[in-house]
């Protein structure tokens, strides 16, 4: 007989599944639970994008494209990197189209960690950079931010924790899942840190289209740091795409041309489907991309407001579309909390821990859902705060 | 304004408390915005939005094209404003394209639509000819799916 436990490689059987499985097993098997628990936009894709992905099919554009991706969607990108965060990459030698984000990030950190390095990862964060670093023999170093810093990294938590071994900083702003967002000056003070270093920043940057009141900073912008920094993006959130998997990496050349050769290999090319539409979603869907913000930005004081009101403190978030109130008043885990909150009122929202130990004491609340909806969950979350208190 | 119109366009039952969170401002400027709005006439009214085959009446509805003869002096403007001061008409809009008016009814059945055809509007000078097209389902009004509930395709929870 098959011994599994001699196929499967030690860092795969250590992998932990993600917390929000188990979460979801529970409200999954519920009935009539509504939910304020997806992490992805509750708009369509806008039709012209979806138009174009049709006509192209029409057409039988289904071939595999460049490795890198198509050129004209190359340089669409770049012309947006320039027009967003004002950072020049050659379309053909700097910027790479990928599966997602996802695929970004992955090849990214398999390109420049292996096994001892250490990597710093901001915590909360999404749940995929920690196990990708384990699987390539790195070691995953978590930076709890702070709520009292509005959940920002700041530059002696940095310090503290470089070491020899540092390899690789993961910064993931605007922050699934806080909403937390590094103005320009918070991430001046970070360049300062890392100028001397030979330290790389993965900057993901995938919430950056939804970032309110002031525009959106990269760390590539500051002094010094292009040369530091790969920058991630994708379509998921700013345009709707989500199951398009598309996004995209830029960076120096020195780096990318590395990073390009897993990409090469391990998946040939991003779905040439998507590449054409997303082509048409960075010329001609701008205005579709201010519209969701708007409509995102209006939610999200609406929100907050209504945790403020109920007791449960919720700092302002600027980015993304996620507030992270804090349910520590109630005495409650966020574990606890969450699945009392599904079986006695049926919402569903995540546990903050699920994005690393720092959420522990908040939940996740997207406010990608309708006005309507957002109304009702806050309506059922007020009455199991009020039975809560009252028993 | 723009944003406030927007909003209430898409559910006027919003109170001027949550749409002043929602616009970052307080509700004395929203209550204010409202009145100039309904005092420039720029907002006529609210209403409700109904699925009526859940409510227990056997009304029908018409969609009546109507061809007429402009008058030398005001158009199709004094046409337009007869049909409209109608009480059984709904909404009298001009069109481009193969007829000019297009006039919504409803009654209590055909007959009285029929009666309303014959009698009212043929009558009415300068109206050359109609068609009555009656609506058998409504699947979507003002935005909203009328039909069924809107499913969310997302599944409950996603990182």
């Amino acid at each position: 007989m098959i011994d599994y436990d001699k196929v499967i490689v030690g860092a795969a059987r250590d992998m932990k599944p993600s917390g929000i499985r188990k979460f979801f097993d529970i409200a999954q098997k519920l009935e009539g639970v509504i939910s304020l628990g997806v992490g992805e936009p509750d708009f369509q894709t806008p039709w012209k994008i979806r138009q174009t992905a049709i006509k192209t099919l029409e057409k039988g554009k289904t071939t595999y494209t460049g490795n890198r991706g198509l050129s004209e969607l190359l340089g669409e990108i770049s012309n947006y990197f320039e027009d967003t965060i004002n950072v020049k990459y050659d379309p053909e030698k700097e910027i790479i189209v990928t599966v997602g984000g996802s695929e970004a990030i992955d090849i990214s950190i398999r390109a420049m960690v292996e096994a001892g390095d250490e990597v710093l990862i901001v915590e909360p964060c999404f749940v995929c950079y920690s196990p990708i670093v384990s699987l390539s023999g790195g070691v995953p170093v978590p930076i709890a931010t702070k709520v009292e810093n509005n959940f920002r990294l700041t530059a002696e938590e940095l310090r503290e924790k470089i070491t020899d071994k540092t390899k690789l900083l993961i910064l993931p702003f605007p922050n699934n899942p806080t909403g937390a967002v590094m103005r320009k000056k918070d991430l001046e003070a970070i360049a300062e840190v890392l100028k001397d270093t030979n330290i790389v920043v993965l900057s993901d940057e995938i919430y950056s289209e939804l970032t309110y009141g002031d525009k959106h900073y990269s760390i590539a912008q500051c002094e010094g740091m292009r040369e530091r920094t790969i920058v991630i993006n994708g379509f998921s959130k700013s345009f709707a795409m989500t199951g398009w998997r598309l996004g995209f990496l830029a960076g120096p050349r020195e780096i990318v041309q590395h990073i390009f050769k897993i990409h090469q290999y391990a998946i040939m090319c991003s779905p040439t489907t998507s590449q054409y539409a997303a082509i048409a979603g960075l010329k001609y869907c701008r205005e579709d991309v201010k519209k969701m913000v708007d409509e995102y930005n209006m939610r999200r004081r609406l929100v907050v407001d209504g945790f403020n009101k109920l007791g449960l403190e919720c700092f302002v978030p600027e980015g993304a579309f996620y507030v992270f109130p804090s349910i520590k008043s109630t005495g409650l885990s966020s574990k606890d909390f969450c699945e009392q909150l599904v079986y006695s009122k049926k919402v569903a929202v995540v546990p903050g821990d699920a994005f690393g130990e720092s959420g522990e004491g908040f939940i996740r609340v997207s406010y990608a859902y309708s006005v309507k909806h957002l109304k009702e969950a806050l309506k059922r979350i007020g009455e199991f705060l009020e039975e809560f208190h009252n028993k | 304004m723009d944003a406030l119109i927007n909003l209430l366009k898409t559910n006027a039952r919003l109170t001027n408390a949550e749409l002043a969170v929602m616009l970052d401002t307080d509700e004395k400027t929203v209550a204010g915005w409202i009145e100039e709005l309904e005092e420039k006439g720029i907002i006529k009214g609210y209403t409700a939005i109904v699925n009526d085959e859940l409510v227990d009446d056997e009304n029908v509805t018409a969609l009546i094209e109507v061809k007429v003869t402009p008058q030398s002096q005001s158009g199709f403007d004094a046409i337009a404003r007869t049909i409209a001061s109608y009480e059984e008409v709904e909404a009298c809009t001009l069109m481009s394209g193969t007829y000019d008016l297009c006039v919504t009814v409803s009654g209590k059945n055909l007959r009285d639509i029929s009666m309303f055809v014959a009698n009212r509007l043929a009558g009415i000078d300068g109206v050359l000819s109609t068609a009555t097209n009656f609506v058998l389902k409504r699947y979507k009004d003002n935005n909203i799916i009328i039909i069924d509930e809107e499913t969310d395709e997302r599944g409950l929870i996603s990182p």
